[in-house]
């Protein structure tokens, strides 16, 4: 009677294993958004590769592949501008092999930016994917004059203010100052100086946040409740909430949106490099990644995929950016190591000030 | 000699093993790496050298240290609130109510753990936002003009950690009031003790090892929380624990976040030892 129950339990234990090891997976770590559900399901089925998405951010994606070296996922996310560094210094990444993609899906000047901007050595590391903007997401009928990051420590809005503690909001605040953080990334002396004079007014106008929003959705709930009313956030957010109530929208600041691309990287360990390839590939096929811009409401790199947007989606981009504020768009340079650290200090001294 | 080796049987090292291996690869391994780990930092060349600069960073920056004493102070007060809250509470399930009650209200007790603490937090903030269920309840009874914010702040994140912890208050004291005699109590009332008499100098004294051994779960649990203080205590309450996950992860600087985190360990040990001390207890008692 035992011996039987234990061999059953044993070959119970052997067919989920190999069950598990047959059906092929693409261990994919990105943002929460990134992997639509509808698509994961068709992927599945012209392929038979289930994706197993882990949703994260910069950070933790780069301090998750960290830890293991490189193992653990197929394929990763992280923004261009913190591809390179990290590579150099902890080599977490497998090189792109250009070959393999379908580089005719993509923009041709982002694949050249990104190819550029991840280059460590004379190879590169990653492969565009979705872009978007950082600026404001304000309600009109409470606030309607914001219109730049200065509104952000704006005692007209006290009490109704939110933004997320990372370094966005202090390259934000810096360019509303009238200062360029991206120039001075070469000289951490002086970036450092900088970011000092940021942390202090973020310091000194601590008062009239609401909270240091860290979930995307839970400041969609704010917005929507009303208790907030100026945000630095994502444009998509923005628009979202714009389909909702047509008083809250996404404003391009005056002093520049911040420009930002998130990328496939494949990581050094990655087991199924193949599949990886394959969903990169996916993703980017027009008609794919016009059913994600769609969802998500953010723009893609896949080249035709503009003939399958929504009109929605269109009418989106034109009201938030003028040509003027495309222009304006700051994009992120490559970040420097070291920037990271002189950052988390200063936004310490944020979050503890009183 | 003999008669100790003989102890060491076949069970016997088959029962241990495991634990052991628990211990040695999961605990004292890692702790290892990162106690290594602190004692390194990277210098201007992008080498990795032996430094105390880790550690000193600490004490040069007062941020460190003033989130450090925070923590600290907060996590005393909320094992002292957890157990003037917890006392009555369990007395009255072993004292007072009738004893076909005292399981089904220690059940009662229990049932909020049965869902995650992330999820108890995110409860606490639909109760408690500026549009939350308290707010409009307060609104419709014309008790306030305008809703008010009752999340981000001390007290609230204080009630938040005091919530969390105090099942784990409550039911070493369960256990060590079981075994106080009732008649104690009566004849203390006889001899014409009040109840503050007999609080103090019955009730606590037979209490004291449940006392201690509960306080130090609960400072424990608050000194290493990281939910609760980020969430309802929101933007002014930066914790310790917050502070080694921004260097591990934002400043994607280790070292510095192993050294915090020995200090929090050399911290909490302290304060462990003190209490004891204090109290007269013995640590082997205490865990029993």
């Amino acid at each position: 009677m035992k011996k039987a129950a234990v061999v059953c339990v044993a070959v119970l234990l052997v067919l989920t294993f190999s069950l598990s090891c047959q059906a092929e997976t693409l261990e994919l770590l990105t943002w929460e958004g990134y992997a639509p559900k509808e698509l994961m399901d068709k992927f599945a089925k012209e392929t038979g590769i289930t994706v197993k998405p882990t949703y994260s951010n910069n950070e933790e994606i780069i301090a998750k592949l960290r830890a293991t070296r490189g193992a653990g996922f197929d394929l990763a996310q992280p923004s261009q501008d913190r591809i390179s560094s990290v590579q150099a210094k902890y080599k977490l990444y497998q090189a792109i092999d250009f070959a393999k993609v379908d580089t005719a899906l993509i923009v041709p000047s982002m694949l050249e930016a990104v190819k550029k901007n991840t280059m460590v050595g004379d190879k590169s590391y990653a492969v565009p994917h979705v872009y978007g903007t950082s600026g404001l997401i304000v309600n009109r009928k409470y606030a309607p004059d914001a219109s730049d990051y200065k509104d952000l420590l704006n005692p007209a809005y006290s009490g109704r203010v939110s933004y997320r503690l990372k370094r966005p909001t202090l390259i934000g605040v810096a360019f509303s100052m009238q200062q360029d953080p991206f120039v001075l990334y070469a000289n951490p002396t002086s970036y450092e100086k900088l970011m000092k004079r940021v942390g202090e007014k973020l310091i000194e106008n601590k008062g009239l946040v609401k909270n240091y929003w860290t979930n995307g959705d839970a400041l969609l709930q704010s917005m929507r409740s009303e208790e907030v009313f100026v945000a630095m956030a994502w444009d998509n957010g923005g628009w979202k909430m714009h389909a909702e109530n047509p008083d809250i929208d996404f404003v391009a600041p005056k002093s520049g949106a911040l420009g930002w691309i998130d990328t496939f990287t494949i990581p050094a360990k990655a087991k199924n490099v193949e599949a990886a390839y394959k969903w990169i590939n996916f993703m980017l096929t027009p008609e794919n990644a016009a059913v994600f811009t769609n969802k998500e409401k953010y723009g893609t790199a896949s080249a035709g995929a503009i003939e399958y947007y929504d009109a929605e989606v269109k009418a989106n981009f034109q009201r938030s950016f003028s040509k003027a504020d495309i222009d304006n768009i700051k994009w992120y340079p490559p970040v420097p190591a070291k920037l990271e650290s002189i950052e988390g200090l200063i936004l310490d001294k944020v979050k503890a000030a009183n | 000699m003999n008669a100790a080796r003989s102890r060491i049987t076949l069970p016997f090292l088959i029962f241990v093993t495991p634990v052991l291996m628990w211990l040695f690869l999961l605990i004292v391994l890692p702790h290892i790496d990162l106690l290594l780990m602190s004692f390194r930092i990277e210098d201007d060349a992008g080498a990795m050298v032996w430094s105390l600069v880790n550690y000193l960073n600490f004490f040069d920056e007062p941020v460190y240290w003033r989130t450090f004493t925070r923590t600290a102070v907060y996590a005393i007060l909320t094992t002292m609130i957890t157990f003037s809250v917890s006392l009555p509470v369990a007395f009255y399930i072993t004292k007072v109510v009738s004893p076909r009650f005292s399981g089904f209200l220690s059940l009662l007790l229990l049932m909020p753990f049965w869902v995650s603490e992330l999820v108890r937090v995110y409860g606490w903030m639909i109760l408690l936002r500026e549009s939350g269920v308290i707010n409009h309840f307060l609104l419709r009874a014309g008790l306030l003009q305008r809703p008010v914010e009752m999340l981000y702040n001390d007290i609230t994140m204080v009630m938040g950690l005091v919530y969390t912890s105090m099942l784990f208050m409550v039911v070493p004291l369960i256990s060590v009031l079981e075994s106080l005699d009732d008649s104690l109590i009566e004849a203390a009332y006889d001899l014409g003790g009040n109840v503050f008499s007999i609080v103090t100098r019955i009730i606590i004294p037979h209490a004291m090892p449940g006392i201690v051994s509960g306080g130090i779960v609960v400072f424990m649990l608050t000194l290493g929380n990281y939910l609760t203080p980020n969430l309802i205590g929101g933007k002014n309450s930066l914790w310790f624990t917050e502070q080694i996950y921004n260097q591990f992860i934002a400043s994607f600087n280790w070292n510095q976040g192993a050294a915090f985190g020995f200090l929090l360990l050399i911290l909490s040990s302290a304060m462990v030892w003190i209490g004891l001390k204090l109290t007269r207890q013995k640590l082997s008692q205490v865990v029993q």
